[in-house]
């Protein structure tokens, strides 16, 4: 009673030293917050929308929604366009808008509008037609353009749970349905227990800080002697996001997760929440670990390594596609921890290595998604072998699907190559001992993981039709756009040999 | 100063909060010890706050307060959900989808 009467009076004594602060409203960069401001007025407008048409105007919400992720791709594009003004500092370096962040939003903005267009038949012909699903995913997407840029603990919880809250309630959106319930469950609790654990890491970061800006916190953490508090801070804020982005031992929820799900949202979850993982955690690395290689760095080449390894381990023996793509994603997921491995000394490479996977790996995987939900409106199956002869009912789709394919297991010229090139050539610079043998590893597992990859590519080329029906697929025009927009992207990057220009990506330099 | 006490309750109720998540059947029993952790997240903000004379711990604790509210509205709704098909909140029972 005596240490909280004590902590009262200091709360007070907190509070009344700072009254004579005088209130200055902070100067808001209205252009640089433009993207979020967009999305989240036409959130509200399509949500006013569907309340007052109610049934008449539900078959419009999708394509509105769509819209208006492409509206909010305006502003992203005429900041990227300032050139010399970026990067955009909001907020005392809470809210930072540099290349880095712009860059991400367009993923995110175009992910987005990739997984409206997946949606918009499977939401309309199953019998859960919900117009409130795609109010969840623009939400879902606000939480992303704000993690991109969110440079404090604050911000960068917030965002996270923004992306998070959305994503449980569409996983458990067939309600009648106990897989998709059951996804929901497992998704909702692990994620929230990842949350709070992640906090607990925060609030030690904070203690140790004094401060939740993740440059005043790198400050600090480089200037401390290393204490257990801070080495727990540390650790318990790794395994929090390492929950996020599914990688090994903390991956149990996502194959079921993904399966149950409705498969849109498993698309929407497998790349663009997974990569809003990594863009947090990169940050929080990049920007207040950075000091801290010798800490951080033996714990991630672990997760890495073990995440590869038993993600390609387990992807071998799935009969369901959409399994096997789940785990090749914590595969992938696996390479993506790489540079962090190795990060000491070149912080600005390993995050452009990340970055430039990022990109490619959410067009190749949505691709493979698109490919996979138009594939069972045929064939009404997730199994592998439904894909077999599909060269004869679906030429077209055979070969983005090949293309996707291809990419996934990093086969030349498709985007895949690059973005393991960029991975490998981080882990083997200078051909230190560790970055050596996690290179290693990750060779060894591409291999294992092409053999998963080039099987349903066999199945579809070699293979006659399962059931010797031929007749032709037909595709409605949004799934086309969809496979369209993502092989675009995944042939640019892969011909190109497509790497940011990193000359305007300031790693810590640009921190305020 | 008395930081330390307020850091030791919180370690306390956060070992307790992972111990009730990782042990307990019953969906709103986790639920529960997760906001056993999130308790012991706020201990931590407010204490180091008021250690360093410093505000934005306890603004961090009333939003981490504002987000654990929504959290558990949804995770209640997604209980009930389930609930309401199977009769029954036992997690463990939860096991149409195997890993």
């Amino acid at each position: 009673m005596l240490a909280l009467g004590l902590l009262q009076s200091l709360i007070a004594q907190t509070l009344l030293a700072q009254t004579d602060l005088e209130f200055v409203r902070p100067h808001i960069d209205w252009h640089a917050f433009a993207p979020e401001l967009i999305l989240v007025g036409w959130g509200a407008l399509v949500t006013i929308v569907d309340l007052v048409g109610l049934d008449r105007v539900r078959r419009l919400i999708g394509p509105l929604t769509g819209i208006g992720f492409l509206l909010a791709m305006v502003p992203v594009l005429t900041l990227w366009d300032l050139g010399e003004e970026i990067p955009r500092i909001l907020f005392d370096g809470a809210y930072v808008v540099d290349n880095y962040a712009l860059l991400l939003k367009g993923v995110f903005l175009l992910s987005g509008y990739v997984v409206v267009l997946l949606a918009g038949n499977y939401m309309a012909e199953g019998d859960y037609y919900d117009s409130e699903f795609y109010q969840l995913i623009a939400a879902s997407v606000l939480g992303m353009l704000v993690m991109t840029s969110a440079r404090d603990l604050v911000t960068i919880f917030i965002a996270l749970e923004l992306v998070s809250i959305p994503a449980y309630m569409m996983a458990a959106w067939r309600k009648r349905d106990l897989k998709s319930n059951e996804a929901g469950l497992k998704y909702m609790l692990m994620g929230v227990f990842a949350s709070a654990i992640l906090l607990y890491g925060m609030s030690l970061l904070y203690g140790a800080a004094a401060d939740t800006r993740l440059t005043a916190i790198g400050e600090s953490l480089a200037a401390a002697d290393s204490a257990p508090f801070i080495t727990l801070g540390v650790l318990f804020t790794i395994i929090g996001f390492a929950f996020k982005v599914s990688a090994v031992p903390f991956h149990t929820w996502a194959p079921d997760t993904y399966e149950g799900a409705p498969t849109p949202l498993t698309a929407f979850l497998a790349v663009a929440s997974k990569a809003a993982g990594f863009v947090g955690l990169i940050s929080i690395i990049v920007f207040a670990f950075g000091d801290l290689p010798e800490l951080v760095e033996p714990f991630m080449w672990i997760l890495s390594a073990a995440t590869m390894t038993v993600g390609n381990l387990i992807a071998l023996r799935q009969d369901n596609v959409v399994r096997m793509l789940a785990y090749s994603g914590i595969a992938q997921a696996g390479y993506m921890l790489a540079p962090l491995a190795v990060y000491g000394g070149q912080l600005a490479e390993a995050q452009q290595a990340i970055v430039i996977y990022l990109v490619i790996y959410a067009a190749m995987n949505l691709g493979a998604f698109a490919v996979v939900i138009i594939a069972a409106r045929k064939t009404r199956s997730g199994d592998i072998e439904s894909f077999s002869g599909m060269l004869r009912w679906a030429p077209g789709l055979t070969t983005a699907m090949t293309i996707f394919l291809f990419s996934l297991a990093g086969i030349p010229p498709m985007g895949g190559f690059w973005a393991k090139f960029w991975v490998f050539k981080v882990l083997t610079d200078g051909w230190e001992l560790w970055g050596t043998l996690l290179a290693l590893v990750a060779a060894v597992n591409s291999v294992i993981a092409a053999f998963y990859y080039l099987n349903v590519a066999k199945q579809m080329w070699f293979l006659p039709a399962r059931d010797g029906d031929n007749s032709p697929i037909i595709i409605p025009p949004a799934l086309t756009a969809a496979v369209a927009i993502t092989v675009i992207v995944t042939l640019l990057t892969g011909v190109t040999g497509w790497v940011p220009d990193w000359a305007d990506f300031p790693a810590v330099a640009a921190a305020p | 100063m008395f930081l330390n006490q307020f850091l030791f309750l919180a370690a306390i109720l956060f070992c307790i909060g992972v111990y009730g998540v990782l042990t307990r059947k019953n969906g709103v029993l986790v639920l529960m010890s997760i906001e056993l952790i999130l308790n012991a997240v706020n201990i931590n903000l407010v204490a180091f706050g008021a250690f360093h004379q410093h505000l934005s711990g306890q603004v961090f604790a009333l939003f981490v307060i504002a987000v654990a509210a929504a959290e558990v509205g949804v995770g209640l709704a997604i209980v009930l959900l389930i609930y309401r098909n199977r009769r029954s909140i036992n997690v463990a029972e939860a096991n149409i989808l195997k890993g």
